[in-house]
């Protein structure tokens, strides 16, 4: 059985390390997407050198989370608050990586002018950052109706990503030359719904959490 | 599995005091129920309803049925002894008679009249097989059982009990006084033994509850809040209160 006041200390210290790597997770994001519309080598730099941070603080999620399992044998929720802490930080982890992918398209297209302003990719990434803040808030207040929205919005997101494959494949049958960038473009769409996807997981831990059953909200 | 108990409506006073309120439970065959709860709560009493050890202590009163294999055992014919041999019991502090490991098998398998030496011989190694304690006594038989440790002990008394030749076996704490390696014999012990009998063990070690029960009923102030499949009331429990006591919220 739990000690009770040791126990919640360290479930608040989860929550925090969470919150702070879903921060990093939003910001890089909007970094990323940044210095790829301002093809900014620097702030696509500075992104891919601190993405060890998030690693650091999944670490910290995991030491903290199987000392509270082997020192306090905690059952039913509490057993469910930490199997979800482990998830949803591995699923940040994840959504860091990708935020750091679209930084490295930067890097890829450093020579190079952009074909057009970028429209939808800053549009998706907007709803992603927002379906990412949605899901840690969900998360930390226990909420599944907020934790449900974040499925929804990506079906959103999965819709604009099959409209953007269109656009661009129809872009690359007229200017067969600019194949390169246009799968690079292709592949930060893909980058970006991946992201919302992951989002969409930490709906499902939350529903998980209150609920104790897992609901498959990435269809 | 079907019921082999069956606790109907049941209410247990103490003089005034209500230590058992509205008790309905049913208790799976071949099976190991566990009953847990704060101190007060009402299981140890409950588990000695199941063979009646309240009726020594004055001033209980019972309503209500408890019913074992379909028969009312608050009835009007039953033979409390008959009764106590076919619902053996384990206690908290292993209490061995002060006489060989021989005679404490053998005791009450004598005393219902098994005379043949043979077949005295038989019941106390099936016993002590079934007790997981033959390998370690077969050549010490006649040594006084006190000379044993504390967790042979209480595999003694398992295999005393299983002697009656019961079908349920009541076990109140029968680990906690006892190191965690004996522990770990008892709880595989009753793991191995639910094959052939029903047991309903009281815990004040929820782990163990979870670890080794196929079914849990938690009880607060004399009622049973909750009874459910042993994995989902440790992961999903319906009633707020037994979250709470599993968490360690009180008690």
């Amino acid at each position: 059985m739990p000690n009770r006041k040791e126990f919640d200390q360290s479930l608040g210290e989860l929550r925090r390390l969470l919150t702070a790597m879903g921060d990093h997770v939003v910001h890089a994001l909007e970094e990323a997407v940044l210095s790829l519309q301002q093809l900014n080598i620097e702030q696509a730099k500075k992104i891919i050198g601190n993405d060890h941070t998030l690693n650091e603080l999944e670490e910290k999620v995991m030491e903290i989370g199987s000392r509270l399992i082997v020192t306090q044998q905690p059952v039913a929720k509490d057993l469910r608050r930490i199997i979800v802490a482990f998830k949803i930080s591995s699923d940040l982890e994840r959504m860091g990586d990708l935020a750091l992918d679209i930084a490295k398209v930067t890097l890829r297209l450093q020579d190079s002018t952009l074909i057009q302003p970028l429209v939808d990719i800053p549009r998706m990434a907007d709803i992603v950052g927002q379906m990412t803040k949605e899901s840690i808030q969900s998360y930390l207040d226990e909420n599944t109706d907020l934790a449900y929205k974040v499925g929804v919005d990506d079906d959103q997101v999965d819709h604009m990503y099959s409209g953007m494959i269109r656009e661009l494949h129809n872009y690359m049958i007229d200017h067969a030359v600019d194949g390169p960038q246009v799968m690079l473009l292709n592949l930060t769409g893909r980058y970006i719904e991946r992201i919302g996807d992951h989002a969409t997981n930490i709906g499902e831990s939350v529903v998980y959490l209150v609920t104790g059953v897992r609901p498959d909200l990435n269809r | 599995m079907s019921a082999i108990i069956r606790v109907e409506q049941l209410n247990l006073y103490y003089e005034k005091h209500q230590a058992l309120k509205h008790i309905n439970l049913n208790i799976k065959e071949k099976a190991i129920t566990a009953f847990i709860g704060p101190s007060g709560c009402g299981k140890s009493t409950l588990l000695r309803t199941l063979n009646r050890m309240n009726d020594m202590i004055p001033g209980t009163r019972i309503e209500g049925v408890v019913e074992i294999s379909g028969s009312n055992i608050y009835g009007e014919n039953v033979e409390v002894e008959n009764l106590r041999q076919q619902v053996g019991m384990v206690f908290q502090q292993p209490n061995p008679f002060p006489k060989s490991i021989y005679e404490n098998v053998a005791y009450g398998p004598r005393l219902h009249g098994v005379k043949s030496k043979k077949e005295l011989d038989e019941i106390v190694e099936t016993s002590l097989r079934q007790s997981a304690l033959w390998e370690e006594v077969k050549d010490y038989l006649k040594r006084s059982a006190l000379s044993l440790s504390g967790g042979q002990q209480q595999r003694l008394c398992i295999a005393r009990a299983l002697a009656g030749q019961p079908d349920i076996l009541l076990m109140d704490e029968a680990t906690s006084a006892l190191d965690p390696i004996s522990t770990l014999k008892i709880e595989e012990l009753t793991r191995e033994l639910k094959k052939d009998y029903t047991i309903v063990m009281v815990t004040h070690n929820m782990h163990q509850a979870a670890r080794i029960s196929d079914q849990t009923a938690f009880f607060l102030n004399g009622e049973v809040v909750e009874s459910s499949d042993t994995p989902e009331m440790f992961s999903n429990p319906t009633d707020s209160r037994t979250e709470d006591y599993i968490s360690g919220r009180f008690g």
